[in-house]
């Protein structure tokens, strides 16, 4: 129990005494020893420096894909090489269309984490901004926000999709940009059920009852005691939906409401490459193994992150 | 089964399962061995939900003119290779081939037992054609004199510039058909057309007995017919589920059934049926998933066929765009047309299921020719395709701000040979090109018809009759109802129509060919390949094949 | 309690009529005349168009079309769809194929989301963690489509344990292979939020309270650390019950379902507007009851919340 110390100020506190006025919390204190203390800890956890040099290098990537393979991903693709074997200067070989699988995957890297990772911050600036406000304040903002998502979350895609493609400024104009939008409008909801959930189940707790009664605003407390408490589940959700949007963004793209054919994506080579699994399926686990790759370091770096900020979760080994 | 005996202790792990490669099942050649078929036997085959009720002049689509065909006797018929035979008719004669005399065989009746007579065609063709029954296919009747009579329209411009068309019919009937005796009737065309009576094996001239003109959307639902097959019962058509039929033994004509019955069984994407192919849970399918076009042959070892169809792809190149009219224009057509490996798209994407085109209709047809003059354009040269385009380019500059599209419906599995035709711009002209996905088919269709689809356009023609014209006419004639780019070449329309009016077929045929030495001249659109239809079947079936349009010959199926 | 389930089903009017209006609208706003559309390359004469284009009333303003929809809704007549079939039929025939298929795949993720993510959550670092990592990776990289043919073709095909494609005659042992397929590709979800509720909750002061005193084994794990550890992976289940009734998409795509997915996608395709409005609203109610039945598991699981104060 020893190692909690630096935390207890923002959990309940173990012993069930009854919180008190005088209770020694300083809210301003709380605040920033959350920060701090998580980083402090962070620095030290083998699996986020993994995670966070994975990451590095996938921004190296999305950043500068010409340091990683000279050949054009989209020039040069002939037929006669159709999903030929790998040749020198084509280390994975070719893609149905005889376009080299290596370069592509390089150059898909920026559409595919841009898409992912716009999704997924809309996502959540949505979804966690309703969930929470939803589960926090109950009542009428409660009933409105969640028949609202009851709403989105029935609507189709394609047609979701189809509509807003059809917006004019969206029309001539697909990007990263207006794919992140379709998959953040549409994607709300899970995001907000879960992070009402959560803060119904944390708004019980003890500590948010002393911040109240210490006089912290009823925002303030949400902002500062709730909604960090109850981040767990929207962190074990949110890489999954990072690898689960990149894919969304090829369906939306045979469409013809994604992005245009010129930007490569792995979404769009997983998807050409679907009717191959019989006969190529290494053309279709290339770019699977490198979404596999991103996701799993946000995967672990979503870990990292919730052991930091969450006291309780951490693992034997440490307490030891 | 065949597939039991692959090792039980194939890995779990979905990973390891993709890589299942070619472990295409152990050759069981017991099953070729010669086992006499079994006429009753009742086969299953794949299809989709038809669009209308069942009838005849209403029925244009795929999944619904299948079952049409088993269920009518027309006139003529077709015989596999498209030859028209007569059927229904005694004798179809004409010495000016603007008035036809036509005699109809005694003695045939429908299910129901109504007799067949002239009679029964000329109102069911009269039917067909009048406007307020809103039969689809009515301007198949277009040649018949008194047409413009009972099909004639009134358009109204409503208050927000919509127009709305009703129908105003000035007639009742068509003028040209006269009833001569119980047997006999005469037609007499608007004008002469040589290949008119080729059509009368289409649908659409099909006979209706007199309780589908009292109550056409009841009847439509449990037709009764003439043809080899009837519906096994009232009822036989299970909505989004299967339509089921039997033969039809009082059926005496030259499509008998080697079979007791076909049941057709409704998906919604062929992918399902290949599997319930591969395991004997269904019998016959015509359409296969993208994804098999590259296993079918070792899927199925002996029990395939793909045979030459009447069906072509084509890319139009719209007139509308800028960067293709005028001389350099023409140059840039047969730049890109040169600049399309149609050999090695058809080899590579489609499996040899694809025979490259050399002419704008297909090999099937009576009148085909590979020798039209000016057919070279469609011959893969890079260097040459290169070399035209520079020259249109000192004529005037491609505009290159946005990549030229090929605008395709995602929904025919078309996206394969769209992406390898726009990589051949790209490699061969030095262009940019991309395919540009349309999910909606509606989307397509309206921006062709308002002119504003940017780059190409990917469209096909399935023939309604064999004949050369039916793929001119009506896709790249002036008004034609499938020119949605309102393409129009005098000297073209003259042809055909002097094609339209000479006595004999070859006479015919001979100015067809000459009117597609204008369109090769003009390149409006790029034909790309002929398709051959693969068809599969299971174990439970003996041997198909394909009739010259496509549709598998049900009729002549044995199963065992 | 009867309060509260009362006001919550008051609330479904206006959820009701939100959507119908909402979704009418997104059809109405797709481009494409969805009647020449339905002729492919051959087209008929204007009139028939026209004549079509009138029967669906495609030929009114919104507003009008919207109106003559929610009153043929109000007098129960749901109309037909394009292929001239009553949509109630349609209706009556999709949905309970759909419910079972979501209902199967619900429970296998459940099943086997739960079980392994505790499994992984109490070892956590281990060889069996690790493992479900990688296959929770490995249905996230790899579309629906290709991990469904991938199945179809061992389990269906190849080794014939299942039944590859459903048909007509749905039944829960038809639509096992759909259901896995599908409860697989959220398996992954529900199984890290186990995993990551498990790790939060076994350090829990309860759970040390508990195994102070002595307890242990699977009632200190079951009653104390999973059923602590539900809140989260409850919700999941419960807003992903609705995408596994309307998104089975490719799903009933591949296995041939006859279901509300497929018949939702190509009414979107088509622009039949009256049966995409109808199964959209229905999809809604789904919602709307199994949020509701998440809520009350909410005060179940957790005796704190409370919602009729």
């Amino acid at each position: 129990m020893t190692s909690d110390h630096d935390a207890q100020h923002f959990v309940a506190p173990r012993e069930e005494i009854p919180l008190l006025p005088a209770d020694p919390l300083n809210v301003e204190a709380t605040h920033r020893s959350l920060w701090a203390d998580a980083w402090w800890k962070l620095r030290r956890r083998p699996l986020f420096i993994i995670s966070s040099l994975m990451i590095l290098m996938i921004i190296v990537v999305v950043l500068f894909p010409g340091l990683f393979t000279q050949t054009p991903p989209n020039e040069n693709c002939h037929l006669a090489n159709s999903a030929g074997p790998p040749v020198p200067g084509h280390p994975l070989g070719f893609t149905f269309q005889g376009c080299d699988v290596y370069s592509r995957i390089i150059h898909g890297t920026q559409a595919s984490v841009a898409v992912g990772l716009l999704s997924v911050s809309g996502v959540l600036v949505i979804g966690v901004t309703f969930g929470a406000v939803s589960g926090y304040y109950g009542g009428w903002i409660d009933a409105v926000l969640a028949r609202l998502s009851d709403i989105f979350f029935a609507l189709p895609l394609v047609l979701g999709a189809l509509v807003v493609a059809q917006l004019p400024p969206v029309r001539e104009n697909k990007s990263v940009w207006t794919v992140a939008l379709v998959i953040s409008l549409l994607g709300w909801p899970q995001m907000a059920r879960i992070t009402r959930g959560a803060v119904l189940e944390v708004s019980n707790a003890e500590f948010v009852t002393a911040a109240k009664s210490l006089g912290v605003s009823k925002f303030g407390t949400l902002a500062r005691h709730v909604l960090p408490n109850c981040m767990a589940p929207v962190v074990v959700l949110a890489p999954l939906e990072l690898g689960t949007f990149i894919v969304t963004e090829a369906t939306l793209s045979f469409l013809g409401i994604g992005l245009p054919q010129s930007v490569m994506s792995w979404g769009q080579d997983i998807a050409a490459a679907q009717h191959l699994v019989r006969t190529d399926p290494m053309i279709l686990i290339y770019p699977a193994v490198a979404l596999s790759i991103t996701v799993l370091s946000f995967i672990m770096l979503g870990d990292a992150l919730r052991d930091a900020f969450h006291p309780n979760s951490r693992r034997r080994s440490r307490k030891r | 089964m065949p597939y039991k005996r692959i090792s039980k202790a194939v890995g779990i792990v979905a990973l390891a399962a993709l890589a299942l490669t070619a472990c295409s099942p152990a050759a069981d050649t017991a099953h070729t061995d010669k086992v006499s078929s079994d006429p009753t036997k009742i086969i299953t085959a794949y299809s989709n939900e038809p669009q209308n009720p069942l009838l005849p002049a209403d029925t244009n689509e795929d999944y619904g003119s299948r079952v049409i065909e088993l269920l009518f006797e027309g006139l003529r018929a077709y015989d596999p290779e498209g030859k028209p035979i007569n059927a229904l008719a005694e004798s179809i004669e004409t010495v000016d081939a603007q008035n036809w005399i036509i005699k109809v065989k005694r003695g045939s009746r429908f299910t129901n037992g109504e007799e067949i007579t002239a009679k029964t065609f000329i109102e069911s063709w009269n039917f067909a054609a009048l406007s307020t029954n809103y039969q689809s296919n009515a301007s198949f009747f277009e040649s018949i004199d008194g047409y413009a009579a009972v099909s004639a329209v009134r358009t109204t411009t409503g208050t927000d510039e919509t127009t709305m068309t009703v129908p105003a019919p000035t007639a009742q009937t068509m003028s040209g058909l006269v009833l001569k005796d119980d047997h006999t009737f005469s037609v007499k065309l608007s004008q002469p057309e040589a290949d008119w009576s080729l059509r009368l094996g289409y649908s659409a001239f099909f006979p209706l007995p007199s309780a589908a003109i009292r109550d056409p959307k009841t009847y439509g639902e449990n037709p009764i017919g003439n043809g080899p097959y009837k519906f096994a019962k009232e009822g036989s058509w299970v909505h989004d589920e299967s339509l089921s039929l039997v033969r039809n033994d009082a059926y005496d004509g030259p499509r008998k059934a080697k079979n007791g019955g076909v049941t057709f069984k409704f998906y919604t994407e062929p992918g399902p049926a290949y599997i319930d192919l591969q395991s004997d849970n269904l019998d016959l399918s015509d359409t296969l998933p993208s994804n098999a076009l590259r296993t079918y042959k070792a899927d199925f070892q002996d029990r395939y066929a793909a045979k030459p169809v009447a069906l072509n792809a084509t890319l139009i190149i719209p007139p509308y765009n800028p960067n293709f009219q005028g001389e350099a224009g023409k140059l840039r057509r047969q730049a890109l047309s040169q600049a399309i490996n149609r050999e090695e798209i058809c080899t590579i994407i489609f499996n040899g299921t694809c025979t490259p085109a050399k002419e704008f209709t297909a090999p099937v047809l009576d009148g085909y020719t590979e020798k039209i003059p000016g057919n070279e354009v469609l011959n893969f040269d890079p260097t040459r395709a290169r070399d035209l385009w520079a020259q249109a380019d000192k004529i005037k500059p491609y505009d290159a701000s946005r990549p030229l599209q090929i605008a395709s419906n995602t929904d025919g599995g078309n996206k394969e040979w769209v992406d390898a035709v726009a990589n051949g711009f790209k490699n061969n002209l030095g262009i940019p090109a991309e395919t540009q996905p349309f999910a909606k088919f509606a989307e397509l269709l309206d921006r062709r018809k308002a002119r504003s689809l940017p780059g190409l356009t990917r469209t096909g023609w399935n023939g309604d009759y064999p004949s050369l014209y039916n793929f001119l006419g009506p896709v790249w004639g002036t008004g034609g109802p499938a020119n949605y780019e309102k393409f129009s070449y005098p000297e073209f329309d003259q042809l055909l129509q002097e094609g339209l009016r000479s006595k004999e077929t070859s006479e015919a045929n001979a100015k067809f060919n000459k009117a597609q030495e204008v369109l090769f001249r003009e390149l409006p659109g790029l034909p790309l390949w002929y398709t051959n239809r693969p068809i599969v079947w299971s174990n439970n079936v003996l041997s198909a094949e394909t009739g010259w349009n496509g549709a598998i010959l049900y009729h002549n199926v044995s199963a065992k | 309690m009867i309060r509260y389930l009362l006001r919550r089903l008051l609330q479904t009017i206006p959820v009701l009529i939100g959507t119908t209006l909402l979704v009418y609208y997104m059809v109405f706003a797709l481009p494409g005349d969805p009647i020449a559309a339905l002729f492919r390359d051959k087209q008929p004469p204007q009139s028939v168009i026209d004549d079509l284009r009138n029967q669906y009333h495609l030929d009114e303003p919104f507003w009008i079309q919207y109106g003559a929809f929610l009153v043929n809704l109000l007098t129960l007549n749901l109309g037909n769809d394009f292929t001239q079939q009553p949509v109630a039929s349609t209706l009556a025939r999709i949905f309970p194929v759909t419910a079972m298929l979501a209902v199967e795949a619900l429970i296998i993720q459940a099943v086997f989301g739960v079980t392994f993510g505790l499994i992984a959550g109490l070892r956590r670092g281990r060889v069996f963690d690790s493992t479900v990592l990688v296959v929770s990776l490995i249905v996230i990289a790899i579309p629906t489509f290709v991990l469904g043919f991938v199945f179809q073709l061992v389990f269906g095909v190849r080794l014939g344990w299942a039944k590859p494609t459903v048909g007509a005659n749905a039944d829960w042992a038809a639509l096992v292979l759909p259901a896995t397929v599908l409860g697989l590709a959220s398996f992954a979800y529900v199984l890290r939020l186990t995993r990551a509720s498990v790790i939060e909750n076994k350090k829990a002061d309860y759970v040390l309270t508990a195994s102070a005193k002595g307890l242990s084994g699977p009632r200190l794990v079951l009653t104390h650390i999973l059923r602590n550890s539900m809140i989260p992976v409850v919700t999941y289940l419960g807003a992903n019950l609705g995408s596994l009734m309307g998104g089975a998409v490719v799903i009933e795509g591949i296995f041939n379902v006859p279901g509300v997915g497929n018949k939702l996608y190509q009414a979107v395709l088509r622009g039949e507007g009256p049966t995409v409005v109808i199964i959209v609203s229905v999809l809604v109610l789904v919602f709307v009851v199994a949020n509701l039945l998440v809520d009350l598991l909410y005060a179940w699981l957790d005796p704190r919340i409370r919602y009729d104060k």
